[in-house]
């Protein structure tokens, strides 16, 4: 890693019964991934708030994870589906923000999916150092 | 005041290989309100746990935060040590600097530091702002509901009710038994289904702590663990149950024959009958579709037109005790109870969607389970293996295993498990009712894990000389008297042509009928195939989502008698555990409403997945939210929609999770 390259802060909230079982497993697999990551355990992806994210972004956060069960797996049954259809409208929320919505992601992990965790990490990882620092007052911003 | 202390724990190497220990120390100490900052070896340990008490009361700590494995791991380790110092369990955070830093960032120590540090100081955040919670007793039910007659619904209502617990067994059949008492012998020691049975029936029925309820179903299920309100609907028999000494003179007398459902259709039965001899109870039902003076009265009614139907009555003017019972109507049984076993069981698969076995309409191809009727003495056939076509002995049978199992075309890709063992049995039993019958076996694998019966499908081969032929059955049509069965060796990689008399289709398991609405009546989940969902496939197997509720036997999926025996035990375990408390404890990290700032939009109704919120009108007439704390299972979607913010969750409050949003980074 070259010295002085940027790193991305980045935030995940992950539902307690899927996503953060998979980031454990991920663990106990020793997959490793970028220890850029910070991780919010949450009981279900439906529990955000689309204001924590917002919240989190102001905080700092180069990018932002949220991650549950997939569709139809929820442990709450229908949890998952509510946060597809909120985050699905935060993004261009955020777009009007002047927060890129490359830097939001809602990704579903199952409880036995380590290595996607992983890869899931790792490539926002990557996608955020291609993006590079957040500009709090962005040129992005449209109105 | 929040006093808070810092617990790091090495896990040995573990943590400590990787996450500088002193570093996470020193940073701790200076997050606010952490007033000390401690290692340990390994803090799950004896020693580890009485170190964190000695800390906790030494420094007068009131909340702790643990920076060690995942708190899926040891939180409740930890909550117990929390009880041990004295303090509200509820007032413990648990950093994970293993799972999701020391194992993940070995390569990396500098980094992994810090995140360890990161991941103290979001727990510190959130346990500043803990709340001291209390679980709630609730009373409960000490009744339990099985849904089902068959042998696992048996075994689990007999093993609650020997515990001391009263138990209602509803069956939708006339009888219990289910499929195991259409069988002959079972599998892997040829014992007789039925003398196995039979005595599991009669001690069901004569057990003083059980309520049999047959031809019944349950239509709604409410309430929470322990408390569960449901709603069965006893259908109308036609015949006073107390009255009825199960003679049997109605139906030898009645006219009206039917094709016989227990016999797969093999045979007939009468307009009032009982499925099968040593029913239980032996209290016979009148089909109303079929006897013929439901029919007159029907036509009397002006339900029905046509030709005016007989008046017949011959079993009630036969019945010695005048047990027939025409205004009998189906009644509606509310009872309360605390626990519920689903085993609710499974069907076989209708091969007639299989055309090229000849799609049901070629007589003498039967399924397992009609030939299995014709092998038992009170069956259709009194026991003796005849062609349906014409009566007369098979001498060549050919059997194909897979039928509707293994079969992605046909939506059925599981494996059924049983056909392979029921398939080799039949093999066997075929040769022993007759020395000259020759048996084929069509099959993919042989599918033998279980004790003992990889050496009984192995004698089926060796003793009784099956003729095991690896591959399918691509067509069977009739030639003559006989079957020609069109199918491929792969093993020997060339097509086989089998002339038979018979062909038996090893047909496989599927979800009863019903089963998703029942699911769905009791809000369980269900897989693509309409099984019941266990809460986990390798842990809890009988358990559901839904706490109180259990399910076993061949409803989760394909299973074997031994297995839904066990699971039927195991359901039944569960439920004695449940009511050996007196009363339960309500986990506290629910759903809450504050009262003054709900505006009653009522959103968070809408959303609850479990109907936990119900509404409340205050003194001043506003309409609130009103959560109830036992159907609650914590989800927090609630909390996510309410826009006053009136709703809160529990352990994870908005205050608490926008604390640690707070203190991502430093």
């Amino acid at each position: 890693m070259a010295v002085g390259e940027f790193e991305p802060k980045i935030a995940g909230f992950l539902c307690n019964w899927c996503s953060y079982a998979g980031a454990d497993l991920a663990g106990t697999s020793r997959m490793s991934y970028p220890p850029n990551i910070r991780i919010i355990r949450v009981p279900c992806s439906g529990r955000v708030d689309p204001l924590f994210v917002v919240k989190t972004f102001q905080q700092g956060a180069d990018g932002v994870l949220v991650a549950g069960c997939h569709l139809g797996d929820c442990h709450y049954n229908e949890g998952n589906f509510y946060s597809r259809r909120r985050f699905a409208l935060l993004a261009p929320f955020l777009d009007y923000l002047g927060i890129q919505k490359e830097r939001f992601r809602l990704e579903w992990v199952s409880a036995s999916e380590g290595r996607k965790f992983s890869d899931v990490v790792t490539s926002f990882t990557n996608d955020l150092k291609k993006l590079g620092p957040r500009n709090v007052l962005s040129s992005g911003g449209r109105g | 005041m929040a006093r808070i202390g810092v617990f790091v724990c090495h896990c040995g190497t573990n943590i400590a290989g990787v996450v500088s220990i002193p570093a996470v120390l020193e940073a701790a100490k200076k997050m606010p309100g952490v007033v000390v900052a401690a290692d340990d070896k390994y803090s799950c340990s004896d020693p580890g746990q009485s170190h964190i008490r000695a800390v906790i009361e030494q420094n007068k700590l009131n909340r702790v935060v643990i920076g060690s494995c995942s708190p899926r791991m040891h939180e409740f380790t930890f909550r117990k040590v929390m009880v041990k110092a004295g303090l509200n369990p509820y007032f413990l955070e648990v950093a994970n600097i293993r799972e999701q830093v020391s194992w993940v960032h070995s390569n990396d120590k500098e980094k992994a530091t810090a995140k360890a540090i990161d991941h103290v100081r979001i727990a510190v955040a959130k346990v500043a702002r803990d709340e001291a919670l209390f679980p709630k007793k609730v009373p409960l039910t000490k009744r339990a509901l099985v849904i089902g007659g068959g042998i696992t619904g048996m075994q689990a209502a007999l093993d609650i009710a020997n515990a001391g617990h009263p138990v209602t067994l509803v069956e939708r059949e006339s009888s219990i038994g289910g499929h195991m008492a259409q069988l002959d012998k079972t599998f892997p020691t040829l014992d007789c289904s039925a003398c196995i049975l039979t005595p599991k029936m009669v001690e069901i029925v004569q057990h003083p702590n059980i309520t049999l309820l047959t031809y019944s179903e349950v239509r709604q299920v409410s309430g929470f663990v322990g408390n569960f309100d449901v709603e069965i609907v006893k259908k109308a028999r036609k015949v006073d149950a107390k009255k009825c000494t199960g003679c049997g003179i109605c139906w030898l007398k009645c006219p009206e024959k039917v094709s016989a459902e227990f016999n797969e259709g093999l045979g007939e039965r009468k307009a009032i009958y009982v499925p099968f001899p040593q029913a239980v109870p032996l209290v016979p039902k009148v089909d109303l579709e079929n006897c013929l003076y439901i029919k007159y009265q029907n036509y009397v009614e002006g339900k029905s037109e046509g030709k005016r139907p007989m008046q017949c009555r011959i079993c009630e003017k036969l019945c010695p005790v005048q047990a027939l019972a025409w205004d009998q109507q189906d009644e509606i049984v509310k009872e309360k109870f605390g626990a519920i076993v689903v085993a609710t069981g499974y069907k076989t698969f209708d091969p007639s969607v299989c055309g090229e076995y000849g799609g049901g309409k070629l007589p003498d191809v039967i399924s397992g389970l009609q030939l299995e009727r014709m092998f038992n003495s009170s069956g259709p056939t009194g026991g003796e293996v005849l062609r349906p076509s014409d009566g007369a002995h098979p001498k060549t049978v050919v059997l194909v295993s897979c039928v509707g199992s293994r079969d992605e075309q046909r939506g059925r890709p599981y494996c059924s498990k049983i056909c392979c063992m029921y398939t080799a049995k039949q093999t066997i039993l075929l040769k022993e009712h007759d020395p000259e019958v020759q048996c084929y076996v069509f099959y993919i694998d042989i599918r033998t894990g279980g004790k003992d019966y990889e050496e009984f499908a192995r004698r089926a081969q060796e003793e009784y000389g099956a003729l095991y032929l690896r591959g399918r059955v691509s067509r069977i049509y009739e030639d003559g008297k006989q079957l020609v069965v069109l199918g491929e060796d792969s093993l020997m990689g060339r097509p086989v042509e089998i002339r038979a008399d018979m062909v038996v289709l090893a047909t496989g398991v599927e979800a009863n009928e019903g089963a998703a609405e029942l699911a769905q009546t009791m809000k369980l989940s269900h897989d693509v195939y309409d099984f019941l969902t266990e809460a986990h496939p390798k842990l809890k197997p009988v358990e559901t989502q839904t706490d109180g509720i259990l399910v076993a036997g061949a409803c989760v999926g394909p299973k074997d008698i031994p297995e839904c025996v066990a699971q039927g035990g195991a359901a039944a375990a569960k439920v004695s555990a449940l009511f050996s408390q007196e009363m339960l404890t309500s986990d506290p990290m629910v759903a809450s409403v504050d009262n003054a700032r709900c505006i009653g939009c009522l959103l968070c109704v809408q959303v609850c997945p479990y109907k936990a919120i119900d509404t409340q009108v205050l003194r001043n007439g506003r309409t609130v939210a009103l959560v109830n704390e036992s159907l609650c299972r914590a989800c927090g979607l609630c909390p996510a929609v309410c826009r006053p913010k009136a709703v809160n969750l529990r352990g994870f409050t908005n205050q608490q999770l926008l604390a640690e949003v707070n203190a991502l980074w430093q």
